[in-house]
């Protein structure tokens, strides 16, 4: 947190957060006001498993700085194995990051159950914290992206 | 766009009018205002008349999480004919004003989560529930106080109901206490009244020495295989006489209901109460049943009712709902050596105190050493033991386990009661007594019953000869004190049933950090469980006392009742869909379905030349989806969709996400 207070950077996280153990998580910590930036915004699926690894491609070549996916811990899934396919999935993504060339730390995959709210926000917080020291996610720019990205913001200004 | 302030909670941080603003210019928002209270009746008002007013397609109500409040923003927009499956929750409270600070940024967020609910909202379509049926039988796991109060409040409605019981009798851990504070009445008269009542309503079967094997399907539909352990024993035969308990050669075992202090047969009837009143053979321990040596129980049963030859059997059933009602355990105190527990038999821990104190205990009620059997002069109560344990000792519980510091007043009272002379101590960390009439209850102990009750914890035990030595702190007078002491009770934490966390699995119920089964929201849906169709009735959602459990055995059957009461019940829409055009057939989705609700059929389809070919597609069972999406992605050809959380509507959101400026 303090990196980006330094040099103004705000990094752009998208977390996606399964309905039944993580997202529960997520608003435990906000009932118990335990706080972490601002930058990550959560997307609820229903189960890990939803998160294609497409979503997660797409986020990087949007601009989005780091990605975090967080489910029910191994075990726990309500859908009894959902989060396995995700553990599966994901460890292969890995390694396709490296072979992008986008560092592997800018995607995460923690277990956070519904009863973990102190869990959550310190996750939140350490992600933040070192997506912030690894600074902007510039190997998938899509130039068009871009243009498009821009010419709609000013026009919201 | 419908921009909540929550009173203070969401606009105490983010400037809610400038979200609205700022929503306002955002394309396809033709209408965006702000309320106090969006959930109250006038804020829901407010809803429903724009919707009539700009005949709006879809809305977003930016306010606390889905969680609290999908369903009631769901209901007033179909109230006036929108589709409930339009609406979108932006969370801004839960994940946006609780959790940050700084105004600017939070209301930058908010925003932000406003548009990625409008880029996902953009891109719904009206879905339509399906809708099932309700087996009107019920299944309670547990037979305890919860799971015997929850059966016949159940059954009393009219509706049938099941309890597996894990061990040979219903009654659980009631069944082992002498008296119940704060009236000192007996348990076992309160207690098994209801247990006989249980086996005699003709809508309550009981399946003792059974449990849970294997748990298939969904609310309403619940499709259940109980084990039932074979007992060597007919139990519609046997007559509950005793005969062979009394003639089995083998009777050093020790007793599981009085916690080892006495000894039970190789065939035995757990105490005189037991329900059902049917013998049941240890095959354990029985010479028969392991070296084919003895047949002396079925040589004097004379109803026949001995049956070596029995096997486990696998009962399936439907059911509507289950109600969870496993209980508690005492924790394991192994690792706390400091109290000389297991190196002297005059360490005992409150359940054993209970049935030391209990007329149908292994004494008859007469409260004497376990060692030597003598009066003991003076006793010693030790609180906390395992409960509100620092994380960092690496054992016990952080919990407190609520029920000890009035059992041990109860017990301090009881031991004054039959020997006035005696001395009693009460090491405390606290006394908690929230409860109706609990401290005038530890007021009387200490008070009018002159028990000696001392803050501080008792540091070492040491046996000294026949007596214990305990050495402790008294932390008001901030001295060190030694105590001789003849018995220590230990009041030892508790934890949720060992067998719990499997059977967690099996109903895909989730836990808390503790072990105990968490409920679907701590303050208004106490004891449902977050998986529809399952509920919490008792000490397996957390440390409680007798008076709690059995109200919440009551609001839990009140629960079932309700929803067995239903003919039909709506299913989750949010489930996968297939396109045909696009399937291969290749068995993918149905390889990773956790619940088999992908099957592929040969269907018709068109092909160049006017003609038809037959091709195998995949076909989703929407009875059965419960909507993971796990399909969605395992699919190569895209052809899998879940509804509701499109991989389109998704990305929308992700791109929404990324679109704002660092």
């Amino acid at each position: 947190m303090q990196d980006k207070q330094i040099n103004g950077y705000r990094p752009k996280i998208a977390a996606f957060c399964c309905n039944w153990c993580s997202y529960a998580g997520a608003d435990l910590a906000g009932g118990n006001r335990l706080s972490y930036p601002c930058d990550v915004k959560i997307i609820r699926v229903p189960c890990s498993c939803r998160v294609d690894p497409i979503f997660v491609l797409r986020a990087f070549r949007r601009g989005a700085d780091g990605v975090i996916i967080c489910g029910c811990h191994p075990g726990d899934c309500h859908y009894t194995s959902g989060n396995y396919h995700t553990r599966r999935r994901m460890s292969l993504l890995f390694s396709f990051l490296d072979y992008l060339g986008i560092e592997r730390e800018r995607m995460r995959v923690e277990w956070v159950s519904a009863s973990e709210g102190a869990k959550f926000a310190a996750v939140m917080n350490d992600f933040v914290s070192e997506i912030s020291k690894l600074g902007e996610n510039r190997r998938l720019e899509d130039v068009r992206c871009k243009e498009q990205t821009e010419t709609r913001l000013s026009e919201e200004r | 766009m419908f921009v909540c302030h929550c009173g203070t909670n969401i606009a105490g941080t983010v400037d809610v009018e400038a979200v609205a603003d700022a929503m306002k210019s955002e394309s396809g928002v033709v209408y965006s205002a702000t309320y106090q209270y969006m959930c109250s009746q006038s804020g829901q008002d407010i809803i429903k008349k724009a919707i009539r007013d700009y005949e709006l397609g879809g809305i977003v109500v930016c306010s606390c999480s889905p969680r609290m409040h999908e369903a009631t923003f769901r209901k007033a927009a179909s109230s006036v004919g929108m589709n409930p499956y339009m609406v979108e929750i932006a969370n801004i409270r839960e994940q946006c004003s609780w959790v940050h600070k700084n105004r600017e940024d939070a209301t930058s967020k908010a925003i932000t989560l406003a548009r990625a609910a409008v880029a996902k909202l953009k891109l719904n379509f009206p879905l339509t529930p399906g809708e099932s049926g309700v087996t009107k039988r019920a299944l309670v796991i547990g037979g305890g106080i919860a799971g015997i109060q929850t059966a016949l409040d159940i059954a009393d409605a009219g509706y049938k109901v099941d309890i597996v019981e894990k061990s040979p009798t219903i009654g659980g851990k009631m069944a082992q206490l002498d008296k119940t504070f704060p009236t000192l009445d007996c348990a076992a008269c309160i207690l098994t009244p209801k247990m006989v009542d249980a086996a005699q309503n003709e809508n309550i079967r009981i399946f003792s020495y059974s449990e849970v094997e294997s748990v298939s399907g969904y609310v309403g539909n619940f499709t259940v295989t109980v084990k039932k352990k074979a007992r060597y024993v007919k139990e519609d035969v046997c007559t509950g006489c005793g005969l062979c308990t009394e003639k089995c050669p083998r009777k050093k075992i020790p007793s599981e209901f009085n916690l080892g202090m006495d000894n039970r047969s190789a065939v035995y009837i757990p105490f005189a109460q037991a329900v059902p009143k049917v013998a049941v053979i240890d095959s354990e321990h029985c010479m028969m049943l392991k070296e084919n040596k003895c047949g002396v129980c079925s040589k004097v049963c004379t109803a026949g009712a001995i049956d070596y030859t029995q096997k486990d059997e696998y009962i399936e059933e439907k059911y509507g709902a289950i109600v969870v009602a496993t209980g508690y355990e005492p924790i394991s105190l192994e690792r706390f050596g400091e109290y000389a527990r297991g190196m002297s038999p005059d360490v005992i821990t409150s359940l054993e105190f209970e049935r030391l104190t209990s007329a149908a205990g292994p004494t008859h009620g007469k409260l004497v050493r376990p060692s030597d059997k003598m009066k003991p002069n003076t006793v010693v109560f030790v609180q906390c033991v395992g409960s509100r344990c620092e994380p960092s000792l690496g054992k016990g519980k952080e919990y407190c386990s609520k029920i000890c510091c009035m059992y041990t007043a109860k017990h301090a009272m009881l031991t004054k009661e039959k020997y006035p002379d005696a001395e009693v101590y009460v090491f405390y960390i606290d006394v908690r007594t929230p409860g109706k009439n609990f401290d005038e209850f530890y007021r009387r102990a200490a008070e009018e019953y002159g028990v000696k009750y001392i803050k501080g914890m008792v540091g070492k035990i040491t046996p000294d000869g026949e007596r214990l030595n305990v050495s402790a702190s008294d932390l008001i007078c901030r001295k060190k004190l030694e105590i001789k002491a003849d018995l220590v009770v230990l009041a030892a934490a508790i934890e949720p049933s060992p067998t719990a966390r499997a059977l967690a699995t099996k109903l895909a119920s989730s836990m808390d950090t503790n072990g105990f089964f968490t409920e679907a929201h701590p303050k208004l849906r106490p004891v449902e469980s977050p998986t529809a169709g399952v509920f919490l009735s008792g000490a397996c959602q957390g440390p409680r006392d007798i008076p709690e459990t059995v109200a919440q055995a009551g609001a839990a059957a009140a629960k079932v009742i309700g929803l067995l009461s239903k003919e039909r019940l709506t299913a989750n829409p949010c489930v996968a869909v297939c396109d045909e055009e696009m399937c291969s057939g290749c068995s993918v989705c149905g390889n990773v379905c956790p619940y088999g609700a992908i099957t592929y059929v040969e269907k018709e389809f068109r092909v160049p030349g006017g003609r038809t070919k037959a091709r195998r597609v995949a076909s989703v069972n929407e009875a059965v989806c419960q909507g993971c999406g796990c399909c969605a992605v395992a699919c190569m050809s895209g052809a899998m969709e879940l509804k509701g959380f499109m991989s389109s509507q998704i990305m929308a959101e992700v791109d929404a996400i990324c679109r704002t400026s660092r």
